[in-house]
């Protein structure tokens, strides 16, 4: 664990145990099995927002409390835990996006109700089932007032309710962010059912028109969102790596086979003793990349140093997980599978291991 | 008032820097520079000739090689802020702390927590001058994970004891002066049967013989007991306390094995990437050309520096706990990993220009990375293999039980 301020670990220990009284795994299941259209509970969302998560790494002037990176990824890493539902982590990336954009209309218009969680935005950026953002095809025509937009995005995660969309679309100078409002006309949304039972949406955007306000900034823009959007989603990986090993180890300890408690197995416990030794790696390169963040050093390799290292262990874990429980890990009954399906989404979001590696190494200069 | 205190604090450091400077100036033969590479040596910096022996010597006199130390031992005295001026001071000179070896890295310290007032009268003074070699009797041949099962017999004759039996993978046994030995003084019980001895390497009966490895040279050596004579006054500790003290001393070379394994890779870390573009070339866009060969190196790369951010945190949460983080226990086996994974990433890219036994055709770090890359496979097996190291995990940190 980083050496925390008094505030951040006041608001850990606010956000362990609301998830835990509030957010076990049951929530998770309950909404799963209810259907709700927006994959989450609006009356958990609510919840967070009164206690200000929405508002993290939102200016104070915009009724956010600025409260720094590694302080929205120890929220993250605890609600990642019971792979609780909720769009707190996309809308915040979606408000980073106006912060960090120069567009004061913008920020007037939509950071102060994304601040308090009256509404929520997601990320319309990748075209196809790999992140790709090289490959942007969805075109921004200038008009006499403002821009028109055309194109597809998929797989957009929380767009269903969603009241603004950070789209990225090539201009007449390259790649340029748009804060689009989500009910403008051309907008249509076609639910991708994925195995994590969360929303995902085919985001249609035909001659959508938008103000020039909407205009947030260019491609560095983009890739300072991407590299935020990354870490963040290391630091939830970080929570469900770190809680299925948990579960598992209580499991072992209780489980009974040939007159044994299974965690005296030696080969399970140097199995565990790997996954732990793993799982800790990682902590250290999340914390390390929320922390580039707020010091705004090193950003993106610390980005693809964090996303690789989660992908590669929460791949583990989650095959281990599974596998370490025997038959009930295989049942829809008990919930440690729920983990695989949740962790490959997630690992396929703003790049694999191989695209951050691969990214890794041409920072460097390789 | 507190603001008063810390410049205060401040103005003592300032000082000190200057005292250290001058020292530094006034003592370190220029021909030393960046001759720390003789430390690697089995004769230290005496290996560096007569400029490297009155290094060592003057070192040694101030204490500055162990500076934390106190002055009645031999030590510097220095508080952990001095201590760390002089370090920077040292580094900006381009010295080197002359005194190394495993009196100062594990036998020492032990010492100093369990010695009595004469044991650390007589042995530190010799530490902190590196005027006496120190080795390790753990292993024996029938006790090396299981170590606690060794059966070297230190049998009672009143005011002594008769050693006898062997020890292996002694480090060093051949120029050593003394052996710290854990032998047995129960043979009715296993932990609390062990004793800690400190055994003159002179004494009649002593017999070393070095073991060829597959690296081509002997680091280690067989250590034959033959009825040696202790005196009583050579135990460290009660009789029946030696693993008590013995583990202690394990987890300093633990620390010093995951910190080594740092010094030694982030030493070469550039080369890495280097020797891959000047081995398999570069793309138009001056990458490495072989795309996988270059996603495992940066792979390598991602994996060390986790391992780096790691070892920070460590020290991080340990200071602000006040105590040892738990998760010190996973650097050794991911530290030494790591570094035997970045050696055989260095043969792959050279191909068989990075296999070179001896002889014509061979740079001497060619030749250098070969026997590094074999002697290396020491790593996970010696200071508790990392099989020993993930039963720790699984039954201190995770609470997995033993089989009953």
């Amino acid at each position: 664990m980083a050496v925390l301020s008094d505030e951040q670990t006041m608001l850990r220990d606010m956000a362990r145990e609301w998830v835990k009284k509030e957010s076990p795994i049951d929530a998770f299941r309950k909404v799963r099995d209810g259907g709700a259209p927006a994959g989450f509970d609006p009356a958990a969302f609510q919840a967070m927002a009164e206690m200000g998560w929405a508002g993290i790494v939102i200016p104070e002037e915009f009724g956010g409390s600025d409260f720094g990176w590694l302080s929205l990824g120890l929220v993250v890493e605890e609600t990642g835990k019971t792979l609780t539902a909720s769009p707190l982590a996309t809308s915040a990336l979606a408000a980073t996006a106006i912060v960090l954009g120069t567009s004061a209309g913008a920020k007037a218009q939509w950071l102060p109700s994304l601040a308090s969680g009256a509404i929520y935005g997601a990320l319309a950026i990748d075209e196809g089932p790999r992140h790709d953002p090289a490959a942007i095809a969805t075109t921004a025509t200038k008009t006499a007032d403002g821009w028109t937009i055309d194109g597809a995005k998929a797989f957009v995660h929380d767009a269903h309710g969603a009241a603004v969309l950070i789209v990225a679309a090539r201009g007449p100078d390259g790649i340029a962010l748009f804060a689009v409002p989500a009910d403008t006309v051309g907008v249509t949304l076609a639910t991708r059912t994925l195995t994590d039972a969360r929303s995902h949406t085919k985001v249609s955007l035909s001659g959508v028109k938008v103000p020039a306000t909407a205009e947030l900034g260019d491609g560095e823009l983009l890739d300072r969102l991407l590299d935020r959007a990354r870490i963040v989603t290391a630091a939830e990986m970080l929570g469900m790596a770190e809680h299925s090993f948990g579960v598992t180890l209580d499991y072992l300890k209780q489980r009974v086979q040939f007159g044994q408690i299974l965690s005296t197995f030696q080969a399970l416990q140097h199995r565990m003793a790997e996954l732990f030794t793993r799982i800790e790696l990682l902590r250290s390169v999340v914390e390390a990349a929320l922390a580039a963040l707020d010091s705004n050093s090193d950003v993106p390799a610390m980005a693809s140093l964090a996303k690789a290292t989660a992908n590669d262990v929460l791949h583990l874990v989650s095959r281990e997980v599974i596998q370490l429980h025997g038959g009930i890990g295989m049942t829809d009954e008990y919930f440690i599978g729920f983990y695989i399906k949740r962790a490959r989404v997630l690992e396929n979001a703003w790049g694999a291991a191989s695209f951050h590696r691969d990214r890794y190494a041409r920072i460097a200069g390789y | 008032m507190a603001s008063a205190a810390r410049s205060q604090e401040a103005d003592a450091l300032d000082a000190f820097r200057h005292e250290a400077r001058d020292w530094i100036a006034a003592n370190f033969p220029a021909s030393l520079r960046d001759k720390a590479g003789a430390m690697m040596s089995p004769y230290g910096a005496d290996s560096a000739g007569a400029d490297g022996t009155a290094w060592r010597k003057a070192v040694g006199a101030k204490g500055w090689g162990t500076p934390t130390w106190p002055r009645a031992y031999g030590g510097g005295g220095l508080s952990r802020g001095e201590a760390a001026v002089l370090n920077q001071e040292m580094a900006r000179a381009g010295a080197w702390s002359p005194i190394g070896g495993m009196g100062i890295m594990m036998f020492g310290p032990t010492l100093l927590e369990y010695g009595s007032e004469a044991q650390k009268l007589r042995h530190l003074p010799a530490i902190c001058a590196a005027d006496i070699r120190w080795c390790q009797g753990y292993s024996e041949p029938g006790a090396g994970s299981d170590l606690a099962s060794l059966q070297t017999f230190a049998e009672d004759m009143g005011d002594h004891y008769v050693v006898n039996g062997q020890k292996t993978w002694t480090s060093g046994g051949q120029w050593a002066d003394w052996c710290f030995a854990l032998v047995r003084s129960d043979k009715t019980k296993k932990h609390e049967g062990i004793s800690f001895l400190l055994i003159d390497m002179k004494s009649p009966g002593v017999t070393v013989k070095p073991i060829r490895m597959i690296s081509g040279i002997s680091p280690f050596c067989e250590t034959f007991f033959d009825n040696v004579k202790v005196p009583k006054e050579n135990r460290v500790g009660e009789e029946g306390e030696g693993w008590t003290i013995g583990k202690r001393l394990l987890q300093h070379e633990r620390t010093n094995i995951s910190g080594g394994g740092g010094r030694m890779a982030a030493a070469m870390a550039q080369s890495l990437v280097e020797q891959a573009k000047a081995s398999l070339g570069t793309d138009a866009e001056g990458r490495i050309a072989e795309p996988e060969l270059r996603s495992r190196i940066a792979k390598f790369e991602m994996d060390w520096r986790a391992f780096l951010l790691t070892t920070a945190r460590v020290t991080q949460e340990s200071k602000a706990a006040g105590g040892v983080s738990e998760i010190s226990s996973i650097l050794k086996t991911v530290g030494t990993r790591l570094v035997q994974e970045r050696a055989e990433l260095m043969i792959e890219i050279t191909g068989l220009q990075g296999l070179g036994w001896e002889g014509e055709g061979f740079s001497a770090a060619e030749l250098a990375n070969v026997r590094g890359w074999l002697g290396g496979k020491a790593s996970t097996i010696y200071g508790g293999s990392t099989e020993i190291q993930n039963n720790v995990i699984a039954k201190r940190i995770l609470g997995m039980l033993d089989h009953q």
